[in-house]
């Protein structure tokens, strides 16, 4: 029974190692060494875009139920060809370029977005053994890369030559820089309390008896998730955070100038994005790939999924942030915060687990009121006119 | 296996013509957009450079700071000045003759001293890797003078810049 459970549990890797074995036996050694490369590649490189066809009906049937409607269902059984059918309409519709619009950026723009999306899935962990590239650094890898994905929205909406998409790719700048230094500072107790940057240590350091010692059972683990999670929403421009594309506002955004596919790569990274964030934040926080019974893997896209539901529940639910409160609300709010939870993480690490707890508790709860009432927006009193009604 | 090395060694060719050309891309077009664009990709080769000579950690601090911090300032800059953005400039005015003689010597200088330079390749200085480990134990022991020296002078900065942006006091 349990020899069963190992073998479903490293299903793929001995998939793996039972393919390379098969090319050794009349491949030389050279092409077995970029074979295993140019598999893993190749999985993500699929994986990618299959997650992201099946998240755009996923998100649509959700937000069809939110909105008390089926969502798409011509297509195939519950609309399960929907995603393919979307994928042809892309592909053979006509790819407008505005008349006064920077060609080469244009074009490069659409293209670019979607490596830094793709390269995050090198480093994350999607069971035992399942990690494409175990790096050492591999959150900092994380951060360093997401942190380009700025760049291609720029150099999208600045080659439109339209004020809409300028808008959109001012506003895409002030968000993803804000919300940036929060999401890593409230990455740092995950590394602070597993020692290491790789993030296959990170979920190994949340083994506990049954796999069940996960961070998020810390006081600093569960404030770390929730400002990381509401960071990743942002990251990804998803609603609440979808000011860059705004469609009330600024009619799409950084991509108004874009048609088919071009528009449509727009669109694949970000909804990479969104699956790789949530994969990361169940990997930092929720225990990646651990816990009892279930295969390693089902638990990892379990969670995943599950954040991935949140994500869309929020679109279904919370109405677009302003602006100001937006910045408002990384700088002052968020920020502030995750120092904090650093400073909790170190007392935790260092105090007894009563004290610990007991202590960060309370250093929370007094930071939070604090915080709460120092970000109070101003109301002013209403006032009473006497002689004017 | 002396296939894969050579090709190693071909990719790290292929990468190094490419940051020159991105390089050249910087001081020679006439876009002020395209050359912040030029000079990100070319950062970013050097990165791959980085990787390639095994510091795996500079190459994530560099593309983390020049690619997502300093590139994203200079492009945050043109955007803001917009009539900028689509204008071409002229990247050359009276002064390069001197210019080209000025940077002539110090590529000679630079050259000279690299050719008259003995690197020290030995064993211990092939297998010495910098890890992200050794790095911070360094920082927190041996250099945690200077680091907080430096902490200090960044934060007055910090601080400096805000009092600078603040509005003046009517």
């Amino acid at each position: 029974m349990q020899d069963l459970g190992a073998s479903i549990n490293m299903i793929f890797v001995t998939a793996k190692a039972w393919f390379l074995s098969l090319l050794g036996l009349f491949l030389p050694d050279w092409v077995i060494v970029l074979a295993s490369i140019v598999v893993s590649g190749v999985v993500i490189l699929c994986l990618g875009p299959v997650i992201m066809m099946y998240l755009t009906l996923l998100e649509r049937k959700l937000i069809g139920r939110i909105q008390n409607r089926y969502g798409p269902n011509r297509v195939g059984i519950w609309g399960l060809l929907q995603p393919i059918a979307d994928g042809i309409k892309m592909f053979t519709k006509e790819d407008i370029i505005p008349a006064n619009a920077d060609k080469i950026v244009h074009l490069l723009a659409p293209i670019v977005t979607v490596v830094p999306a793709l390269m995050i899935f090198v480093v994350v962990p999607f069971g035992t053994q399942m990690t494409a590239v175990n790096l050492n650094i591999g959150l900092l890898y994380f951060i360093a890369v997401s942190s380009i994905t700025i760049l291609p929205i720029f150099m999208g909406s600045w080659a439109s030559r339209n004020k809409y998409s300028l808008l959109g790719g001012m506003r895409t700048a002030a968000q993803m820089i804000s919300y940036e230094i929060p999401m890593t500072l409230a990455v740092v107790p995950a590394i602070m309390m597993s020692q290491s940057l790789s993030t296959n240590t990170i979920v190994l350091s949340q083994a506990g008896s049954h796999g069940l010692n996960w961070f998020i059972f810390t006081p600093w683990g569960i404030v770390g998730f929730i400002v990381f999670f509401l960071c990743a929403t942002a990251e990804c421009n998803r609603p609440p955070f979808d000011l860059p594309e705004a469609e009330s506002e600024l009619v799409a955004g950084f991509h108004t100038e874009y048609s088919g596919m071009k528009f449509a790569l727009f669109y694949m990274a970000e909804y990479m994005n969104a699956f790789t964030l949530c994969a990361l934040a169940a990997t930092l926080f929720l225990g990646g790939w651990q816990g009892p019974f279930l295969p390693s893997w089902v638990w990892f896209f379990g969670k995943t999924f599950i954040l991935i539901c949140v994500m869309i529940w929020f679109r279904g639910t919370f109405p677009r942030f302003r602006v100001d409160h937006l910045m408002a609300f990384a700088w002052k709010f968020l920020l502030p915060l995750t120092l904090i939870n650093i400073l909790i993480t170190a007392l935790c690490y260092f105090a007894s687990p009563l004290v610990g707890w007991l202590l960060s508790l309370g250093i929370l709860a007094v930071s939070f009121s604090i915080l709460v009432k120092l970000n109070r927006t101003f109301v002013p009193e209403k006032r009473d006119y006497l002689f004017a009604d | 296996m002396e296939i894969l090395s050579f090709l190693a060694k071909f990719g790290i060719y292929a990468v190094m013509l490419a940051i020159l050309i991105f390089a050249l891309g910087v001081v020679t077009l006439r876009n002020l957009f395209h050359c912040a664009l030029c000079l990100a990709a070319a950062l970013i080769g050097t990165a791959g450079i980085y990787v390639a000579l095994q510091a795996d950690y500079l190459a994530a601090v560099q593309i983390l700071l020049y690619v997502g911090g300093v590139i994203t300032l200079v492009i945050f800059a043109i955007m803001l000045t917009e009539h900028l953005a689509g204008k071409t400039v002229r990247q050359n005015n009276s002064q390069s003759p001197l210019a080209i003689v000025g940077s002539l010597g110090f590529i000679i200088l630079i050259g000279t001293l690299i050719v008259k330079t003995p690197w020290p390749v030995n064993p211990v200085a092939l297998k010495a890797k910098a890890s992200v480990l050794e790095l911070g134990q360094a920082l927190m022991g041996t250099y945690v003078f200077p680091f907080e020296i430096i902490s200090i002078v960044l934060i007055a900065a910090l601080i400096g810049t805000v009092v600078i942006a603040k509005k003046d006091p009517q």
